[in-house]
């Protein structure tokens, strides 16, 4: 029998950048919360042995162990479902911290396009600009009103940036200003230049001086050391919950992170979440959390799947359309082009995660979509985040993947070759999205989510036009041999891509068509937020921590207010929900 | 052991070192593994200071490390060590996957986390899946290295009448080739399964930290021109030269 412990008024799921964040704001709110974390506790003093790929990168040390819990996946509905046995497509963490401890750190506001991707697009080029299989929508919220919640993201972070005449529109500065450009960086920002593009140094969570945020914690000034993708900071330089959120929530004394606490399901009583019952990993003992509001923080994939586990929220259905919980999962989609330099060398080995110059002039609406048939675009990036060995073997194609040529090219190119990479948008479309796995199961006896995912046609459209804009600036920047990607003809479930998963909880302003509000508040479950990227309606052509962060803030206002007027929904919905 | 085998077994080790471009004259004494793998070769010889490297402690005594803990007999061993060579073979840039102690990385690996399987999901039902939905094999990474050279070594009996080590370089490719496109078969995994593991595990010992026993004296790293573990580029990390740095090791945070 699980151990029912004292009732607290808060706890969150997860704690990492969305939990962190709602515990730091409503522990300084005064109120009590709990934090239920899977993994084990972690700081900067546990990354010293960090400088160490085979450890961090191959065997994922900091991300989720597969072992116990991962998921099924299939390309189309007509296929069985297989587990993902092994980490590879994208990395979940795991631990205090979550992947915002490996994270990048580039960090982004969402396009207000983004925001209203559907009224927008109708708008300027009418309503059948995509087909009615594509399932894009608008947010339930405008870029006006995430504003201020962005800024108190980047302000907490100490995000190091410019102004960006392409980006989404900003009242203030960045509270750090920009890294250190490099040469690799000034290759592209001039080559873009030349193209009439508009390059900015990319904004950064890993900081270029050292800082104090407005809560009194301090984050380092960056090293370049080349270890920060998949990576934690042994400097305390890369934002990270554990250097910023969490301690501000630990020095209230209000906040009880418990470890090793895996949580298998959300109470439900009387039409409410009333807290969560969960396993310590360690003991195997069973409790339940009685809570006021029950957040859930984890990763967009355990958000769903805690959903579905507990039967809040009507599950999607791609038979009909109808349903909410599972439906929209979207990836990112990345165009790109490889450059080999025969007579130059670059110093790829350093650089730090969001060590990067950028431009949006292809992303969201800013190029006109009259003559295409596909919307959105994406970011288009070089990045010096420190190029490593093990994983790291660029040949021109066309040369074996063993051998003695595989050896030859793969050291004369390992520091003589660039990528120009977008981050592109990926549109949601009824056939893409998760529910629980028939067969399979995790260690604990429950059901793993199943993914259904490939790509569609607007992500080939949009990888090929993007790709020729990559190659293009490629050849600017004086590449020997330039070589655009490729699109598999499925997605790919093996070769690491990104961990920009999102989607299944979406926030809107509708019940009939969303999961949450836009304090991400359920609408079948008032005292329940699902927090996270699995809000998101599409994924953007950025990466989403930014706007997650943003989220996370604008979601712990919403739990203030339902706490102070005692319960009720905080957003009226357009229409009714079908079980309220 | 009778001499007709014994001199078959002698020009089996011949050809082994002749192909992993270690052949540099009469071998000394020592176990067999000593004298092919670790390349106890003659004083004079050219390879005695790479080999010092492995074969001998920062005191100047024996590595321990270079034992095993995984495979069981000695030829095995041989035969993944020739097929890690093939992979990342010795050439002009340097050494190559024995040298740089692949095999030994390899065999400990198995022996743990990794053979293990530790950190995969392993629970059935299994089923081959399409090339999309990734590994799906029942066995754990040990058994299928067990797997992939018994059938490398029956491939080579069958096609050329003789042990894998003692094939030509262009012979031992061919049985790679066959493993990497799958015109082999193996009970319980795709031979491109095996093969991709083998190629992975490779280049992680040619290219992780030495600590794990491969990377010999930080050759890999050096051959790609990576400085290992470094604690800042602050300094360097707006030249517009390529800055190029003796490598540290893990070693260097410790002691």
């Amino acid at each position: 029998m699980a151990t029912r412990l004292e009732k607290t008024d808060v706890v969150t799921v997860g704690v990492g950048w969305t939990g962190g964040i709602i515990a730091a704001e409503l522990t300084k709110a005064g109120y009590n919360v709990v934090g239920l974390e899977r993994g084990e506790d972690r700081s900067t003093k546990d990354f010293q042995m960090i400088h160490d790929e085979y450890r961090y990168d191959i065997h994922h040390d900091l991300m989720q162990d597969v072992s116990k819990e991962t998921i099924t996946f299939r390309n189309n509905r007509d296929e069985r479902a297989l587990p993902m046995r092994r980490l590879g497509s994208f990395l979940p963490g795991s631990g205090v911290g979550g992947a915002g401890v490996h994270w990048n750190g580039q960090t982004w506001r969402f396009l207000p396009y983004d925001l209203q991707i559907k009224s927008m697009t109708d708008e300027k080029y009418g309503s059948g600009k995509l087909g009615d299989e594509y399932t894009y929508q608008d947010w339930g919220i405008s870029y006006e009103e995430l504003e201020p919640y962005f800024y108190q993201f980047e302000l907490v972070a100490g995000i190091s940036g410019e102004d960006n005449p392409k980006g989404a529109p900003r009242s203030n500065e960045y509270p750090t200003p920009p890294m250190k450009s490099t040469p690799i960086l000034d290759k592209f920002k001039n080559a873009t230049s030349n193209m009439g593009l508009n390059p900015i140094q990319m904004p950064s969570a890993n900081l270029s001086e050292n800082y104090e945020n407005p809560d009194g914690q301090t984050i380092a000034q960056c090293q370049y050391c080349g270890f920060c993708e998949r990576f934690g900071c042994e400097y305390g330089a890369k934002s990270s919950p554990n250097v910023t959120v969490i301690p501000t929530a630990q020095q209230t004394g209000k906040f009880d992170m418990k470890t090793h606490s895996e949580v298998v399901e959300v109470i439900q009583e009387g039409g409410k979440a009333t807290g969560v019952r969960f396993v310590d990993t360690v003991s195997g003992e069973e409790f339940i959390q009685p809570a006021d509001v029950v957040v859930l923080t984890s990763y967009v994939l355990n958000n769903t799947r805690l959903l579905l586990q507990s039967n809040i929220g009507q599950p999607y259905n791609p038979e009909n359309g109808q349903g909410v919980v599972g439906k929209n999962y979207c990836y990112q989609i990345l165009p790109g082009a490889a450059g080999f330099f025969e007579d130059q060398k670059f110093n790829t080995y350093m650089g730090a995660g969001s060590l990067g110059a950028t431009v949006d002039d292809y992303n969201g609406d800013n190029f006109d979509h009259s003559d295409l048939d596909f919307i959105h675009g994406g970011s288009i990036s070089i990045t010096q985040t420190g190029r490593r060995p093990i994983g790291s073997n660029l040949t021109p194609s066309g040369t074996p993947s063993w051998g003695p040529e595989f050896k030859k090219q793969s050291l004369n190119y390992h520091n003589r070759t660039l990528s120009v990479v977008a981050q592109g948008a990926s549109i949601p479309h009824r056939e893409n999205f998760m529910d629980l796995d028939p067969t399979y199961k995790d260690f604990y006896g429950n059901s793993l989510l199943r993914l259904t995912y490939d790509f569609t046609e607007q992500d080939r459209k949009l990888h090929q036009h993007i790709t020729e804009v990559c190659g293009e600036i490629m050849k600017e920047m004086g590449a020997d041999i330039i070589e655009k990607n490729q699109m598999d003809d499925h997605y790919d479930i093996v070769p690491y891509q990104t961990t920009h998963n999102t989607g299944g909880v979406i926030m809107g302003a509708d019940a009939e068509t969303s999961a949450v509000n836009n304090y991400l508040q359920m609408w079948d479950s008032e005292s329940l937020f699902v927090v996270g990227a699995s809000a998101f309606v599409h994924n953007g052509g950025y990466n989403p921590t930014g706007t997650v962060g943003a989220l996370a803030y604008r979601a712990a206002e919403g739990i203030q207010q339902y706490l102070e007027q005692g319960g009720g929904q905080l957003v009226k919905s357009k229409s009714k929900s079908k079980l309220t | 052991m009778a001499d007709e085998e014994k001199h078959k077994t002698d020009e089996s080790r011949r050809q082994f070192l002749k192909n992993s471009g270690y052949f540099a004259g009469g071998l000394v004494g020592g176990g067999i593994l000593g004298s092919v793998i670790g390349w106890q070769v003659d004083e004079d010889t050219q390879n005695q200071t790479q080999g010092e490297q492995t074969d001998q402690g920062n005191q100047g005594g024996p590595n321990f490390n270079r034992a095993l803990k995984f495979f069981k007999n000695q030829e095995e061993f041989q035969r993944l060590s020739a097929a890690t060579e093939r992979i990342f073979p010795e050439d002009d840039n340097g050494p190559g996957a024995i040298k740089l102690g692949v095999p030994y990385f390899i065999d400990h690996e198995l022996a743990g986390e990794y053979g293990n399987n530790d950190r995969l999901y392993m629970n059935g039902p299994f089923h081959e899946g399409t090339p999309y939905q990734g590994f799906q094999s029942r066995l754990k990474r040990k058994q299928i290295f067990k797997e992939g050279l018994r059938v490398m070594e029956q491939e080579a009996q069958n096609s050329h009448d003789d042990s894998f080590v003692n094939l030509d370089q262009e012979q031992q490719d061919e049985i790679l080739t066959k493993f990497q496109n799958d015109e082999v078969k193996l009970r319980g995994v795709k031979a491109s399964d095996f093969f991709g593991m083998l190629r992975e595990s490779t280049l992680a010992g040619a290219f992780a930290d030495p600590l794990y026993g491969g990377n010999t004296n930080m050759e890999g790293w050096r051959m790609k021109e990576f400085p290992g573990s470094q604690m800042s580029y602050m300094d360097e990390i707006g030249s517009e030269e390529f800055v190029e740095m003796e490598p540290r090791a893990l070693y260097d945070h410790l002691h």
